[in-house]
């Protein structure tokens, strides 16, 4: 099978169009099973009662969001080196996922926060880079937004996003050292105890549904930017009606 | 070969140098803008000297931050629009080593001028002698980095919509870990618990964006300039 085959915009186009239903659906089904066991089959928590079951959709998207984030470098960096138009139109697709999902993950974080350590917001170091992230996030599609030919826009924003590849370990351990080095960390995130089975199933179920539907959202936004950019192409006025 | 291109990087910083005592007004109005936010600070939070102390380090780092972000514009934008920065991507010579020289003469320009009066201001918040040569050798380790990184942000940003905020939005979360361990490392000589630690990390990001950044200072340049 030649794998390049698809590397091309027209014969992706109607594979991505394939495929998209498929995690569309994996999404769903996924969800409701993960939602059912994180809502009714999981136990309360002791410590922490029912607040704690924002962790179902709070770890999903916090892992998701930094995840997409190397994908997406990944692709632009694929789509700066070989010059393939696809890999870039991939990097661009995946961007506002990623953004969706840091958002997502500061503010059902912020959620938890509240009733479990009592504030909305503290200078956490996992906190503080995840809103970093964003940030850098935010930058890279108002870059690719700033940029009117597609093609500058393609390669200025994948040198972005290599660029804060490199740096987002950098602003991790930065930022966990400033913190450390201010005051011993009184909340630790990691220390939670160890979980149910039936907890941990629930929420890898829920990883696996983020996953789908972030695939998903990401091949329909790169059909969207294919039909915007081969507009004029003779094999986008073929497929009539669109 | 290799001395024509250290002659080229010799004309490079010459010419930009020149260029900035021609029209002093540019370099100053950055350092005086560096000057005014730090002094608005104490207007703001109250002139009480144990809290000025305290957010000094802060205050000072990031005012240096604004004021690098700010003076972005002029590193490639006159060049850029009078076409000197095709010519210069058209030479034989390295890109990236032109590239380190233009960073090497906004530095000079901009970065310098804010260390030498650190100091100064770092007395305005009653900083003792230990702290402000602390601040002094970090944001000479330190602003280095800011030119660099801020390069590559400007090469992106170079006749795009909106170019002055947008930078700026690019640059601000990548210079995190420099305000970090900057401020970090006067807070910490300020409370005595040495600032050495902190002083190599700094010196360990400028040396890690002197390898990367004017290389991918000089591929954005390419790609605005395509």
């Amino acid at each position: 099978m030649n794998w390049f085959k698809y590397s091309s915009p027209q014969t992706f186009y109607p594979l991505a169009g394939r495929m998209v239903p498929w995690f569309m659906g994996i999404a769903v089904v996924l969800g409701l099973v993960g939602l059912y066991l994180a809502l009714f089959a999981a136990p309360t928590d002791f410590q922490q009662g029912d607040a704690y079951r924002i962790i179902f959709i709070h770890v999903p998207a916090a892992w998701m969001s930094m995840f997409i984030y190397v994908v997406m470098a990944f692709w632009a960096g694929i789509g700066l080196a070989f010059n393939t138009r696809l890999s870039s139109m991939m990097a661009h697709a995946l961007a506002p996922t990623g953004a969706l999902m840091t958002f997502i993950a500061l503010w059902t974080g912020a959620f938890w926060g509240r009733p479990t350590w009592g504030a909305w917001w503290v200078w956490d170091a996992r906190l503080t880079s995840e809103l970093i992230l964003l940030f850098l996030y935010l930058g890279y599609l108002s870059l690719v937004a700033a940029i009117d030919d597609p093609r500058r826009a393609d390669k200025a924003s994948a040198v972005l996003a290599l660029v804060g590849a490199i740096n987002v370990p950098i602003i991790y351990f930065s930022v966990k050292w400033w913190n450390t080095l201010h005051q011993g960390s009184s909340i630790s995130m990691t220390r939670a105890p160890s979980m149910a089975s039936i907890m941990l199933t629930g929420m890898l179920v829920m990883v696996f549904a983020f996953w789908a539907y972030s695939i998903a959202a990401a091949l329909m936004r790169v059909r969207c930017e294919i039909l915007d950019r081969e507009r004029n192409a003779a094999w986008v006025k073929a497929l009539g009606g669109v | 070969m290799a001395a024509t291109a250290g002659a080229a990087c010799r004309a490079v910083v010459a010419r930009d140098l020149l260029i900035a005592a021609r029209r002093r007004s540019d370099v100053l109005t950055t350092f005086f803008f560096f000057v005014i936010v730090v002094s608005l600070f104490p207007l703001g939070v109250g002139p009480d000297p144990d809290t000025l102390r305290e957010i000094a380090p802060g205050v000072v780092w990031v005012a240096a931050l604004l004021a690098a972000m700010l003076s972005l514009a002029r590193m490639f934008g006159a060049d850029y629009a009078d076409g000197t920065l095709e010519q210069l991507v058209l030479t034989p010579q390295p890109l990236t080593l032109l590239v380190l020289s233009k960073v090497l003469a906004h530095w000079l320009t901009t970065g310098l001028p804010l260390v030498l009066i650190a100091p100064v201001l770092g007395l305005q918040f009653d900083l003792p002698g230990d702290a402000l040569a602390t601040l002094l050798v970090s944001l000479l380790i330190g602003t280095p980095a800011l030119s660099l990184v801020g390069a590559v942000g400007a090469a992106l940003t170079l006749g795009v919509r909106g170019g002055g905020a947008l930078t700026s939005l690019l640059v601000l979360p990548l210079y995190v870990p420099v305000l970090v361990f900057g401020a970090g490392a006067v807070t910490a000589s300020a409370t005595g618990m040495g600032a050495a630690g902190h002083l190599s990390l700094l010196g360990a990001m400028s040396l890690a964006a002197l390898v990367f950044a004017p290389w991918a200072t000089a591929m954005a340049l390419r790609i605005s300039l395509e």
